[in-house]
């Protein structure tokens, strides 16, 4: 069986600065615990090298890009090249970030030559400029092979060729392996074995006296002889699920009667693979077009149930309320209706506890009514957030959506409003006057001093007198931006009793809160 | 003559949501014996007056006691919020329809947990609709009502509450409370002139029932959780001496 390497350069340097949307042109190195685990070329014809540490690299290279090392981030930005070579063929297994093989593709592509071409321009094409390709009988030399090979070239071992390739190369190489296999090289160039060729050979029993078990794998290797181990990956199945309707629907009910087989289907289908999906896009296609695309995240998983409700919501457009006698329509005719799972989670990691669940299932079938009543984001769950202002502290998530984006709570928010919260807080703020005892609107100056002592204010009930307040704060933000700028927050008790949280801004007085 | 043309054709209204089960499993109130709670239910199981008892904050408990079926009237946002942070933090759903201006911290602050809220902040015409699909579902909900309802509307509601165990906090009018809440005398303390700033909220609460006589109590809504603290119960008619505090 041929074996194909391919092998991307500096895979982690690759990835870092792609995951910072810097040039990969760039000088950098990833460090690991303060040391240069891995540069670029261009870092290296500076005269940084592996092992540097922080400082000694900078020293060399002053402009260098230092990233932090992460091996999740190198194998995330590794899947899409994965899923380019498995597009041409199936069965690649990923040795690790920067590093695949797959069998080699032979007279499907006219040859490997050929077949490696296609490889790599299909990978340039996907923005992998630097790969490097190895076809060998084995696995250890097509990764030799590709690591000799030039940019987006193919070295090609031919049959048999394997012991003869190896021969002249130094045992340096086996550093690949990591520490044991930098032992092994310093070791043998100590004795006098500067090639894989002097290694091979050594009788095998005097090789496993003195290097044990390792010592008969680098041997086997270094003769070719090393039988191919490799794991190919499975594709991902495709999990998609269509329905057509002929002629096209024109309301959203028959829509929604009419998917409910095929959201069936995809969730027995997720299901017999022991998965379920808690992330799916929803097209819907008029006129060969996709005319409505959302994706919809589910707090838990989605059922077949859910995913209709999701059409229903998606197809009715999420504008809010409406009246019953337009709820059913739809702007245009649907054709084609298509549920696309975006995250896919193993169902082991969502199954209720042997006593069932609590009441939330009914909870979310109650709310789900509710929904399709007033519009699938008038029902929310409020959360609270961080920020300065009473309304920047909270937030509405749609019910049934995840909360993301959130402000973190746990910093220190300098500015904020101080005492007890106020439990009505209006998202938009209502318009508000106050007078002092002369009956002149009351203003802040530039610098933060009021022009009367506020004796009475209107809100939208009417004027009252002012028993006791509080102020001004003044507040200058977002100054950059339309609405923003210097404002000064007071805190008004009327006659009452019902105090006020009031803005002072260039527009005038607003009520952002009340304490009720 | 047969049956059917005796029944009286059901009201549309009353039959929008009749799919369902008796579904609401209460936590157990740690307060009261576990052996008259499960009485309690299972009376309510085989059909008998369904009157169970929903967890209030205990600063409330000598002053008001939510049963099941019921609703109750208040005329503040922080009494609504009370109202419905007592069965919340025992472990219950609760639901708030018609309140665009929600405080959500202040209702932490009372010991709401958000995490069991459904907040509707704006149900449209069909409010009375909404309240009651998450009357089905939900133990406490907490109603603005952004018109005025009639006797017939809300008796309906009202069914609807005695038969899916839930109680209605109605913050406005509303026909046939069990009981009235509102706050009284109101007064902060902090301000001052410009100096300063809201500290604590000094109130006097009163529960009517009926024609009985008001039930007063003093409560302090102190510190920065705006939680709520009893100072004093005084029964009947007769104003209890103010008991000054800063």
């Amino acid at each position: 069986m041929r074996v194909l390497v391919l092998w991307c350069p500096d895979w982690s340097v690759v990835a870092a600065l792609r995951d910072a949307q810097r040039s990969p042109a760039e000088p950098a190195a990833v460090l690991a615990s303060g040391v240069v685990e891995v540069c670029n070329a261009a870092a290296r014809s500076e005269g940084v090298r592996r092992g540097h540490r922080r400082r000694d690299a900078q020293a060399r290279c002053p402009e260098l890009v230092l990233l932090e090392a992460s091996p999740d981030r190198d194998a995330r930005h590794f899947e899409p090249v994965l899923e380019t070579v498995e597009a041409l063929r199936p069965g690649v297994a990923a040795l690790r970030p920067g590093l695949l093989a797959v069998r080699a593709p032979g007279r499907w592509f006219g040859g490997e030559a050929n077949a490696a071409a296609v490889l790599a321009e299909t990978l340039v094409e996907a923005g992998v400029r630097d790969c490097r390709l190895g076809v060998a009988d084995d696995l250890f030399t097509a990764e030799q092979a590709a690591r000799r090979a030039g940019m987006q070239e193919c070295e090609l071992v031919p049959e048999g060729g394997s012991a003869t390739y190896l021969r002249g190369l130094p045992v340096e190489v086996l550093e690949i392996d990591g520490a044991e296999g930098r032992e092994a090289a310093s070791l043998l160039r100590r004795l006098g074995l500067r090639t894989l060729g002097d290694l091979a050979g050594l009788p095998v029993d005097a090789v496993q006296g003195r290097f044990g078990r390792y010592g008969v794998r680098i041997w086997l290797r270094a003769r070719g002889e090393e039988t191919t181990r490799m794991a190919p990956r499975e594709p991902a199945p495709d999990l998609t699920a269509e329905v057509t309707f002929e002629p096209a629907l024109d309301s959203v009910e028959a829509v929604c009667f009419s998917v409910r087989r095929t959201a069936e289907r995809l969730v027995t289908d997720l299901a017999s693979g022991q998965l379920v999906a808690t992330g799916v896009r929803i097209e819907a296609e008029h006129d060969g077009a996709v005319a409505s695309a959302r994706t919809w995240l589910h707090p838990r998983h989605f059922s077949a149930r859910d995913l209709v409700d999701r059409v229903h919501w998606q197809l009715q457009g999420s504008s809010g309320l409406r009246s019953r006698q337009e709820a059913g329509r739809v702007r245009a005719p649907v054709e084609r209706v298509r549920f696309v799972p975006e995250v896919v989670e193993p169902a082991a990691a969502h199954s209720e506890g042997l006593w069932g669940g609590s009441g939330e299932e009914l909870v979310e079938r109650g709310v789900a009514r509710v929904q399709a009543m007033v519009g699938f984001d008038a029902v929310t769950r409020p959360v609270l957030q961080g920020g300065r202002g009473p309304a920047q502290r909270q937030g509405a998530v749609p019910w049934g959506e995840r909360a993301t984006g959130l402000r973190p709570l746990d910093r220190p928010w300098p500015g904020r409003l101080p005492g007890p919260a106020p439990c009505r807080v209006f998202a938009d703020p209502l318009a508000a006057e106050v007078h002092d005892d002369l009956g002149r609107a009351v203003a802040v100056t530039e610098r933060g001093v009021v022009t009367g002592e506020p004796t009475r204010f209107h809100l939208d009930g009417g004027w009252q007198p002012v028993v006791a307040w509080a102020g001004p704060w003044p507040v200058d933000e977002s100054w950059w931006s339309e609405g923003g700028g210097r404002s000064s927050h007071f805190q008004v008790v009327g006659a009452d009793g019902r105090a006020w949280l009031l803005v002072c801004g260039p527009t005038g007085w607003r009520v952002e809160a009340g304490y009720d | 003559v047969t049956l059917d043309t005796v029944t009286p054709p059901l009201d549309a209204f009353e039959h929008v949501f009749e799919h369902g089960r008796m579904t609401l499993s209460p936590a157990l109130d740690p307060a009261r014996p576990v052996l008259e709670q499960l009485r309690d239910r299972v009376t309510a199981m085989e059909g008998g007056p369904t009157r169970l008892p929903v967890p209030v904050l205990p600063e409330l408990g000598d002053l008001v006691q939510l049963r099941t079926g019921g609703s109750y009237g208040v005329d503040s946002a922080s009494l609504a919020l009370a109202l419905a942070a007592g069965a919340s933090r025992a472990g219950e759903w609760v639901g708030f329809a018609g309140w665009p201006d929600f405080g959500a911290e202040a209702a932490v602050g009372l010991g709401v947990d958000l995490a069991r809220t459904v907040l509707v902040p704006e149900a449209g015409e069909h409010w009375l609709e909404v309240t009651a699909a998450l009357v089905d579902v939900l133990r406490v909900v907490v109603l603005r009502p952004p018109a005025r309802v009639d006797a017939r509307s809300a008796g309906v509601l009202d069914a609807r509450l005695r038969k899916r165990s839930a109680v209605l906090v109605v913050w406005g009018d509303w026909p046939g409370c069990e009981a009235r809440l509102s706050l009284e005398e109101r007064r902060w303390t902090g301000p001052d002139h410009g100096h300063g700033r809201l500290r604590e909220r000094h109130a006097r609460i009163a529960v009517r029932r009926g024609s009985a006589p008001a039930v007063r109590a003093d409560v302090a809504f102190p510190g920065v959780s705006a939680a709520l603290s009893l100072r004093s119960v005084a029964p009947g008619t007769e104003r209890p001496a103010w008991r000054a505090s800063g």
